[in-house]
């Protein structure tokens, strides 16, 4: 199978394309990575920006920056553009990058596709940003957009609901692209088990795509009907039930938080083995703990509803199964740990990152299973605790895992080596603000502060002051690694093809930059 | 207070010591019932498995970083698997959460039964208040509309901001101490959250639907609480504050409110009302802050 495709790539050699028509026509993977990875930093910094607004807003109690209309949508923006504009599409960039060349194939499965799963997204972000400023301005119903509020939102709440249409789409065709060439299109010899990890967790992770996307179409969908329609899925008065909407999104929104973080462990697991000069331990039960996180990850959703007051056996079910889940993740822990046991570490910047990484997303996983206690998850949920949980597990844990990746394979995709000097001061600002930021949100999230206000209670001051301050600087801090990714693009030291010292797999066979067009001749993996 | 002002204020109290005076900064509030106390025992135990598997498994992680380098003339070694760990750090994990689990059920279960309640109140969530109806027991009948007390222009900053800054209401929720009260939430137009962190108690209000809970305060005092569920523009502006009284006190509170009852709502009045007419010893707080007290909904 794979043999057959390169001599149809031929066809398109570096097409009649120049200039802009090129990105805009291209089906090549690299070309497309780069896009994403460039269109999701640009989203990165508008999400960014807006998290600023909601941080100097919450500098004091009072209202003095934002009224609270704005901020309840610069919140809910916030959580749209980071995980649907940010996170996911730099993942996908990884993938559109890295799988061919990990798995041997000469690009994706279907190129054309791939161009338009891109190309879905800048529309959506213009739906998404552009809802600012029409009448009534964006949605500012949270990134859950729960009915009934989100049914009385002006036509923001549309261009939302619009988006995340063609988000899902694109994910949907980026999913299926992944799913075919890592079947389809490995390499002679290179056998499931022999597959890098990466791979293997994005593979998962693109059947969590396929099932759950579709399924935050329909609730979206049922929000639309019921804003202009007369439906009434999610309203009593007609028959409805606010809180079937809360199943279906977080039947999605479950799976969908481990769709960003899989991706990450991959990326972790192929960076610890380089610079501890070991191979990755417990390959396989990796791939076993991925899969049954992701199993897993179905039936835990209502582990965000405790408070909606489900029948006691619901709440233990939910709360069974979701401190289950934590099995699978420690294993993944316990066997990064035991990689870098007895290695022969050396600490360049996306080692640093890699460890970092491990050590404050567990923390991340912590503050999981303690929510997943239900009787605390009482006390905790829809507070700052929650916020501090899954920026832990988003920001230290995906965003940290997407750095450590760009670091290790900048010199694959520019030729340069990244400046370590720069990525050090990046990481270290990045661990140190990062902590000052959302540390002290577990102790308000504690003491009785709830999240997605403008205005907070006097208590709430110090810690909000400190979390502000974090925030600036962990805001600045990203400009540093713009910094090191323009200088590693302009030049640099030359890097080999295996551009780090005990780097394994196929991606460093190829020389630095990779070539435009790879393994027209499929390699043979013994 | 200035920026470096606010940083000192800020670096010196998350340096300070973590005494039970300063526990509600970095805890749970101080539980006044059974089940917020089993809530806070629950943490605290959560707290420190982390806490120990933290210390055990970041130990190991960092006695590698600093021993196992290549600048310190560290060798590779060449394991990648090894059976018997890997089924350890499986089941031992298990084990565990089975441990974290049952004190879990337990409290859940508790939760739930919201059955033998001496008080059943209904508290309604609107846009941006709460309304209240005591609907069985000492006091049916009386209902009133909570709204934040805390004047516009401290949240604008053109005044000094009070001690309960976003805190207060113009009439709080009173019930007497030691009584199991039940609470039945709904809501009037999107969903809001009741949320008292001293009990425990965090539920849902959802427009057309009902759901209940429960508490019994075992301490006399003030307890406050906000609304949990994002509900739109003033969603940080509609608080809940609950006093626990002494029977006393709450029966003349009762009976204060008597007279004031709406007419819309034909049921009779209870004994237990015409009874705590008698009572005129009020609580000196409860009783101010009555003075004002709408006719109802
Ligand atoms: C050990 C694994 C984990 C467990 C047991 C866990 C458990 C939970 C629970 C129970 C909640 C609900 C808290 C509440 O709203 O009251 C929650 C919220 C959340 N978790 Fe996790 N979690 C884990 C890992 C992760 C990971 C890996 C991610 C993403 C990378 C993540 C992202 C989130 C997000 C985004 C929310 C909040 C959603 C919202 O309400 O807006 N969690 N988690
Ligand atoms: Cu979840
Ligand atoms: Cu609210």
């Amino acid at each position: 199978m794979a043999a057959v495709i390169p001599e149809r790539l031929q066809e398109h050699h570096h097409g009649a394309h120049t200039g802009l028509m090129r990105w805009i026509t291209t089906t090549n993977h690299k070309d497309i990575g780069t896009m994403y990875l460039i269109f999701s930093f640009v989203m990165f910094l508008a999400g960014g920006v807006m998290a600023l607004t909601l941080r100097a807003e919450l500098f004091q109690p009072g209202l003095q920056v934002v009224q609270p209309e704005l901020f309840n949508q610069l919140t809910t923006l916030h959580g749209l553009v980071m995980v649907f504009g940010a996170i996911m599409p730099a993942f996908v960039g990884f993938a559109n990058w890295m799988i061919p060349l990990m798995i041997g194939a000469s690009d994706m499965a279907f190129a054309r596709m791939n161009n338009w799963s891109f190309w879905l997204l800048p529309p959506a972000a213009i739906l998404l940003i552009g809802s600012f400023f029409v009448p009534g301005g964006a949605t500012a119903a949270g990134w859950t957009l729960y009915p009934p509020l989100s049914v009385q939102m002006g036509m923001g709440m549309d261009l939302a609901i619009f988006a995340v249409h063609i988000m899902g789409v694109s994910s949907i065709m980026g999913a299926i692209n992944i799913v075919v060439t890592i079947l389809n299109m490995r390499a002679p010899g290179m056998t499931m088990m022999k597959m890098p990890l990466f791979c293997w967790t994005w593979l998962i992770t693109a059947y969590l795509l396929i099932a759950v996307m579709p399924v935050l179409a329909g609730a979206v969908t049922m929000l639309l009907t019921d804003r202009h329609f007369g439906t009434s899925f999610f309203n009593a008065a007609g028959g409805g039930d606010p809180v079937l909407y809360q199943h279906i999104f977080w039947f999605f929104g479950h799976p969908e938080v481990y769709i960003m973080i899989l991706p990450a462990f991959g990326i972790v697991s192929q960076i610890i083995p380089t610079f501890a000069r070991k191979p990755l331990f417990g390959y396989a039960s990796m791939v076993y703990a991925t899969s049954s996180i992701a199993i897993l990850s179905f039936i835990v959703w209502a582990h965000h509803m405790f408070t909606t007051g489900m029948p006691a056996a619901g709440q233990l079910f939910f709360m069974y199964a979701t401190m289950l889940i934590a099995v699978p993740t420690g294993v993944k822990v316990f066997n990064w740990v035991a990689t870098m046991w007895r290695g022969s570490m050396t600490f360049e910047t996306p080692m640093l990152f890699a460890v970092g990484f491990i050590f404050v997303f567990t923390m991340g996983g912590f503050t999981g299973l303690i929510c997943a206690i239900a009787p605390v998850d009482i006390q905790i949920h829809d507070t700052y605790y929650v916020v501090a949980h899954f920026h832990y597990v988003l920001v230290a844990g995906s965003l940290f895992a997407l750095f450590a990746g760009a670091y290790y394979w900048l010199p694959k995709w520019t030729g340069h080596m990244p400046d370590e000097r720069i990525g050090k001061l990046h990481f270290w600002c990045s661990i140190v603000f990062f902590n000052v930021t959302f540390f002290p949100m577990h102790f308000l999230g504690l003491a009785g502060m709830p999240r997605r206000v403008p205005d907070y209670a006097l208590q709430f001051a110090d810690f909000n002051a400190l979390a502000t301050i974090g925030a600036f600087g962990f805001g600045l801090s990203q400009l540093i690694f713009l910094w090191a990714v323009i200088k590693c693009v302009r030049g640099g030291e030359k890097a080999a093809a295996r551009s780090w010292e005990s780097a394994e797999g196929l991606e460093w066979t190829v020389p630095s930059p990779a070539p435009h067009h790879t393994f027209e001749e499929a390699p043979v993996v013994r | 207070m200035s920026l470096s002002g606010r940083l000192a204020v800020a670096v010196a109290s998350s340096l300070a010591s973590f005494s039970a005076a300063a526990q509600s900064r970095y805890n749970f509030q101080e539980p006044v019932t059974e089940i917020a106390g089993q809530i806070y025992d629950l943490h605290i135990l959560m707290l420190i498995i982390c806490l120990v598997i933290f210390i055990g498994v970041f130990g190991v992680m960092f006695w590698s970083v600093f021993h196992h380098r290549k600048s310190r003339g560290a060798v590779a070694a060449n394991f990648h698997e090894n059976t018997t760990v890997e089924i350890v750090w499986t089941v031992v994990p298990v084990l565990i959460l089975v441990g974290m689990a049952w004190p879990a059920t337990r409290t859940i279960l508790e939760m739930k039964d919201t059955s033998g309640a001496d008080i059943t109140i209904k508290a309604t969530g609107y846009q941006w208040k709460w309304g209240y109806d005591y609907l069985q027991g000492e006091g049916e009948g009386i209902r009133f509309v909570s709204n934040l007390a805390t004047p516009r222009d401290q949240i604008e900053g053109r005044a000094e901001k009070g001690e309960h800054y976003l805190l207060e209401v113009d009439n709080p929720v009173v019930v007497p101490v030691g009584k199991r009260i039940r609470l039945l939430l709904t809501a009037n137009d999107v969903i809001h959250a009741w949320w008292v962190p001293a009990f425990g108690v965090k539920q849902d209000a959802i427009p057309g639907f009902i759901r209940d809970t429960w508490f019994q305060a075992d301490k006399e005092g003030v307890y406050r609480g906000v609304c949990a569920e994002l509900c739109g523009r003033d969603h940080a502006y509609m608080p809940i504050e609950v006093h626990v009284v002494s029977a006393d006190a709450y029966s003349a509170w009762v009976a204060q409110q008597g007279p004031r009852q709406p007419a819309v709502e034909a049921e009779a009045e209870t004994e237990a009302e015409t009874e705590a007419e008698t009572e005129a010893e009020a609580d000196a707080e409860v009783g101010t802050s009555d003075e004002s007290k709408p006719a109802g909904v």
